[in-house]
């Protein structure tokens, strides 16, 4: 299973790598003086010029090729062009038979859904999650720093087996569905569709939104709230006017930590959401794997990273200094 | 002063927290069901968890798992810590650029991370499998190993190098001896992170790897394809109450250290 089975030149590569990697560490310690500190960082550039900057290329290099490896546009214009294509099919086969044209033939289709989805994840993450951080940094509250410690045990656990832990429950025979056959009422078909992708996302990341919360919220002064209320704001003031405003940073680091994995999400939807419920990140992946298209399928990864790095710069915008800090 | 109000507090919180743990309650409780069927409770066994033991799939996949994980946090923690040092030692420009590219992996989504390095393996026509799992861990564990210990030498005192180089020290001597103990805490932190990283990828090996080679969480993916498998509850039930029992020896012992 271990077997390695690297082409000759790449362990030539790797060989002189390392030589000239050891040779340098030897001689500065034979010499026992001047080898530049940042010579250090060497092997690290190397490597990611290996492992992350050749790749890159490679996206935007099979994005902007044909099949034969000439240049063309027509990846990105099948993005487009997807839409039309639903119309067509949509003109001849007539509007009630729409619902059975699969979202992952239309790309851009699939596109919109996705942000949707990862924006309505996003909303009631915050919803969810800003009373719970609110309530977890109260100073009243004693066993805040236990909530805490329960937010965290979840998360250390495989997600995909969080995630198959719904089936379980939402399926035909699930657990809710006998439950509710128990107390005689009809049972209700839980699983594969929106909903319960969107149940399966906010389970995932409601505590990548607690805690950058939490941690701006704890860090904020009391006496500020103090001086809020000395000064006659009455509480609900003082949550709007002091305590909201400077937990800003805490929320937008918290936007871009939910929105971010929601967009590109590619198993929950395949696990909860059946094939009902394609989402730009199964499209991708079906697009690599299953039709084997590397052209179109790096197209759609461009377009991707384009809508990552956009969002991510208004979020920048949004908290200039990046005080919103992460989990750690 | 008014008494303040807690208990709606804590009734929100108690909500979001069964949210939270019903799902990974049924399935354990389910762990222990001695029939197949998840509605219907047939008595108590361990049934599962023998045919967990016994089932070489996940017991491969386990191993693998904790190999790649190890294996990438070592050479992570190795590479990064050395980047650390050299950049932080850089002059501004070739350090911004240096920073910029450490973020790329980080900011990127983990399903483009996977596909490009699949890209790249497929391009080099490098067979996916055990070695190019580890090379994707210690590519995106890296970065993470870098901005743990950046801060800590950030915070050292610039002149305590220059100092131990004055006092007769070798530059050699002086890195091991005064930079290192000094981003300790960094490194530990990063080598942690690195772990936890590699133990939970999901997106990243699954397509840096092959079928014949699996880490835990590309069988489970396969696995619950097929339907739901009694016995990936017992591994969780497993890996939870694991997870349960260190965090506790761990809160045992900062407590003992601070006492």
């Amino acid at each position: 299973m271990y077997n390695v089975s690297l082409p000759w030149w790449a362990w030539v590569m790797m060989g002189v790598g390392l030589a000239v990697f050891v040779g340098f560490i030897i001689l500065s310690v034979r010499r026992n003086h001047g080898v530049k500190r940042s010579l250090f960082a060497s092997p690290y550039t190397l490597w990611m010029i290996i492992f992350t900057v050749v790749p890159c290329i490679l996206v935007a290099y099979y994005a902007f090729t044909d099949a034969n490896g000439a240049f063309t546009l027509d990846n990105f214009r099948h993005f487009w062009d997807s839409n039309h294509a639903k119309n067509e099919l949509y003109a001849t086969m007539g509007d009630e038979y729409a619902g059975y044209i699969t979202r992952g033939t239309v790309n851009v289709d699939t596109l919109v859904y996705s942000l949707w989805m990862a924006f309505l994840c996003t909303v009631i993450c915050l919803l969810l999650g800003y009373p719970a951080a609110l309530f977890m940094a109260d100073r009243n509250m004693k066993i805040g720093a236990t909530i805490v410690v329960l937010f965290i045990i979840p998360m250390w656990m495989n997600f995909l087996l969080r995630t198959i832990a719904w089936m379980s429950l939402l399926e035909d025979n699930g657990l809710i569905n006998s439950f509710l056959r128990l107390l005689g009422f009809e049972g209700v078909q839980l699983m594969y569709n929106s909903s319960a992708v969107l149940l399966g996302m906010v389970y995932n990341f409601l505590p990548f939104m607690v805690f950058p919360i939490y941690t701006s919220l704890s860090k904020l002064d009391p006496k500020l709230g103090e001086a809020a209320q000395d000064l006659g704001c009455n509480e609900w003031r003082t949550f709007t006017r002091v305590t909201a405003p400077l937990s800003l940073p805490g929320v937008i680091s918290g936007i871009t930590m939910v929105f971010m994995p929601s967009v590109t999400t590619f198993f929950i939807p395949r696990i909860l959401g059946g094939g009902n419920t394609m989402m730009f990140g199964d499209l991708i992946e079906s697009k690599f794997l299953t039709e084997g298209n590397w052209n179109v399928g790096s197209a759609l990864s461009m377009i991707m990273m384009i809508l990552i790095l956009l969002s991510l710069g208004i979020l920048r915008k949004a908290d200039p200094e990046g005080e919103g800090g992460g989990i750690a | 002063m008014k008494k303040p109000q807690l208990w709606y507090k804590k009734l929100y919180l108690g909500l979001i927290l069964i949210f939270l743990y019903v799902p990974i309650v049924v399935m354990i409780i389910q762990s222990f069901n001695a029939g197949k069927s998840r509605a219907k409770w047939e008595g108590f066994s361990f049934r599962w968890y023998g045919e967990l033991f016994q089932d070489r799939s996940i017991m491969q996949a386990l191993q693998v798992t904790i190999l790649v994980a190890v294996i990438a946090a070592v050479v992570a923690t190795i590479l990064g810590t050395l980047a650390a040092i050299g950049i932080y030692s850089m002059k501004k420009r070739p350090q911004a650029l240096m920073m910029t590219i450490t973020n790329i992996p980080m900011t990127m989504p983990d399903i483009v991370t996977g596909i490009s390095l699949m890209l790249l393996f497929l391009f080099t026509k490098v067979e996916r499998g055990f070695v190019t799992m580890v090379m994707a861990h210690i590519t995106f564990n890296t970065p993470y190993v870098i901005l743990s210990v950046m801060p800590k030498l950030k915070q050292m005192n610039k002149h305590s190098y220059e100092a131990a180089l004055d006092l007769g020290a070798s530059p050699t001597y002086a890195l091991t001896h005064v930079i290192i103990p000094e981003v300790r805490q960094g490194i530990i932190t990063g080598a942690m992170l690195s772990f936890t990283l590699s133990l939970d990828d999901f997106t990243i090996s699954y397509f840096t790897t092959s079928p014949m080679v699996q880490n835990l969480s590309t069988l489970i993916y396969s696995k619950a394809r097929i339907g739901i498998d009694p016995t990936l509850n017992a591994l969780s039930a497993l890996m939870f109450v694991a997870l349960l029992v260190l965090l506790i020896i761990v809160n045992r012992r900062t407590a003992e250290s601070k006492a």
